[in-house]
């Protein structure tokens, strides 16, 4: 009888306390930055973009929402040709972020992607990519990678010597 | 008792004109119908206010408007009545909950003056047809022939037949202290103590009772939504439903109302410059602050086993009423009057 009471008053007082309640239009929560929501493509520093269509995110994508469609440009640098998110499908997993070897796709605290069409969910790769480079600033994976492209010969990138004639026996 | 019969005679002369009486009918069914939908918006907010949440907040002013939406809502709803169910009867449940507590509040007298009849049995009628709404609530659960709602009228039938007997013995002792059965007479009773003292066991045992003739929570094991879907109402959707919704707010009001009347002084408080319509504010805030009562019984309180209920009501209630009638009367007898 008498905890009835205690909770009675209990409940009572909480009449006075705080409100938990996010008004959401209003008040906007405040995301932490690595909060996975919008999924984006970002570019190196010199502005190209950073995805080299390796298909490691589509291949690591549980529910099978990202395709793209790999292919080279004139200086030899794979690009997509087509990249495309279902965010009907996307699980917001971030699993494709962690699989991507040049940080080109990004999970970004947004998740206000309401649509009225089913369609307009499915972006396409002008609606992904943004023009700076996301959370990894000054990474640039040509620029460290041994490949060979157009304006970079073997043995130029980042902390790399110059490649060694395997069939000069010099020291 | 001269003070008393001089009232009744002022009563006597203020006996409205039958357009006055039309119009104290239909104000009294359009204040209470507006106070029981307005209940459903009251609640949500104080249970959320409870909870540290906001309730619903968006529709007009503070949300207020969220009644005219619901009203929307289930008007326009599919009015569906299954194939399985015993039709007329599924069709008559609802309206007899609805029926028997507006009839129950013909009974109360708001201020001198401001009543639908002045009934001499008037407590009486209120008991009675508080035990006709248990057939809408039983004959719901039957009619629908569903498992969950048979559960929840059985329950119903049973916690109504428990509680309605120690309910009607908890207010005895208020009757034997004012000596009438009349409502107006009861409140005149208590111009100079409320019977919140002398009957504090009655008023407990009425709260408790009340809340199981509710059928809200803690005692709300007729609808027990976590084990019976939505007893008694699990096939009711639309209005029939609203009806029982509609129901269950009005019942609420009643039972604030009555305990108003019984054991709070009715419509007396702190005169204020006599303000002519200062008794019915003072009823209606005295009403006000039960209701809110009966929200935070809601919001605080778990509810018990089904054998516990009854057990409460047979082996604990009905004695200790039994106990207060009995010492009340002795010491009434003893006193001489």
């Amino acid at each position: 009888m008498l905890s009835i009471i205690r909770t009675l008053w209990t409940v009572f007082l909480h009449m006075f306390r705080r409100r938990e309640t996010l008004l959401y239009p209003e008040e906007r929560p405040k995301l932490p930055p690595r909060w996975r929501g919008r999924i984006i493509l970002s570019r190196d520093p010199d502005g190209e973009e950073r995805c080299v269509a390796c298909y490691l995110c589509a291949a690591a994508c549980p529910v099978d929402c990202i395709s793209l469609q790999a292919t080279e440009d004139g200086r030899g640098r794979r690009y997509p040709e087509f990249f495309r998110i279902n965010f009907s499908r996307c699980i917001f997993c971030g699993f494709c972020e962690e699989a991507c070897p040049t940080y080109a796709i990004q999970l970004t605290p947004d998740f206000e992607m309401g649509e009225y069409v089913r369609k307009n969910l499915v972006y396409e790769k002008e609606d992904l990519l943004i023009s700076g480079q996301g959370k990894y600033p000054d990474y640039n994976f040509y620029r460290v990678a041994g490949l060979s492209i157009g304006g970079k010969d073997k043995g130029q990138a980042e902390n790399e010597e110059p490649p060694v004639d395997v069939k000069d026996l010099m020291p | 008792m001269g003070e008393n019969t001089k009232t009744r005679e002022n009563e006597m002369k203020e006996i409205p004109g039958p357009a006055e009486q039309v119009l104290i009918v239909f104000s009294i069914l359009a204040a209470v119908m507006t106070i029981g939908s307005g209940l459903i918006w009251l609640e949500r907010r104080l249970l959320a206010l409870w909870q540290d949440r906001y309730g619903p907040n968006r529709v007009g002013p503070f949300g207020l408007l969220q009644v005219v939406a619901d009203m929307i809502k289930v008007l326009t709803k599919e009015d569906w009545i299954p194939p399985f169910a015993d039709r007329p009867v599924f069709v008559l449940a609802p309206a007899i909950i609805l029926v028997t507590v507006l009839l129950s509040f013909t009974v109360i007298t708001f201020a001198p003056g401001i009543r639908v009849v002045d009934m001499n049995v008037g407590l009486l009628f209120f008991l009675a047809m508080s035990s006709l709404g248990v057939y809408s609530v039983a004959l719901a659960g039957w009619a629908s022939d569903s498992k969950y709602s048979l559960l929840g009228g059985l329950r119903a039938a049973a916690q109504m037949l428990s509680y309605e007997v120690f309910m009607g013995l908890s207010l005895m002792g208020v009757v034997l202290q004012a000596g009438s059965f009349n409502l107006r007479d009861i409140v005149e009773a208590q111009r100079g103590l409320w019977f919140c003292v002398p009957q504090f066991f009655g008023l407990v045992a009425f709260l408790i009772a009340g809340t199981a003739e509710l059928r809200r929570l803690p005692f709300d094991l007729p609808e027990a939504e976590s084990e019976l879907v939505a007893g008694f109402h699990s096939e009711y959707s639309g209005m029939k439903f609203g009806m029982f919704f509609v129901g269950e707010y009005l019942g609420v009001t009643l039972i604030s109302a009555l305990i108003t009347t019984l054991f709070f002084g009715g419509w007396f408080g702190p005169d204020i410059m006599g303000w002519s319509l200062l008794p019915l504010v003072w009823f209606l805030l005295k009403t006000f602050v039960f209701i809110c009562g009966f929200i935070l019984l809601r919001a605080s309180l778990p509810r018990p086993r089904y054998d516990q209920l009854m057990s409460f009501g047979w082996k604990v209630m009905l004695p200790l009423t039994l106990l207060n009638v009995v010492v009340t009367g002795g010491i009434l007898l003893l006193a001489g009057r």
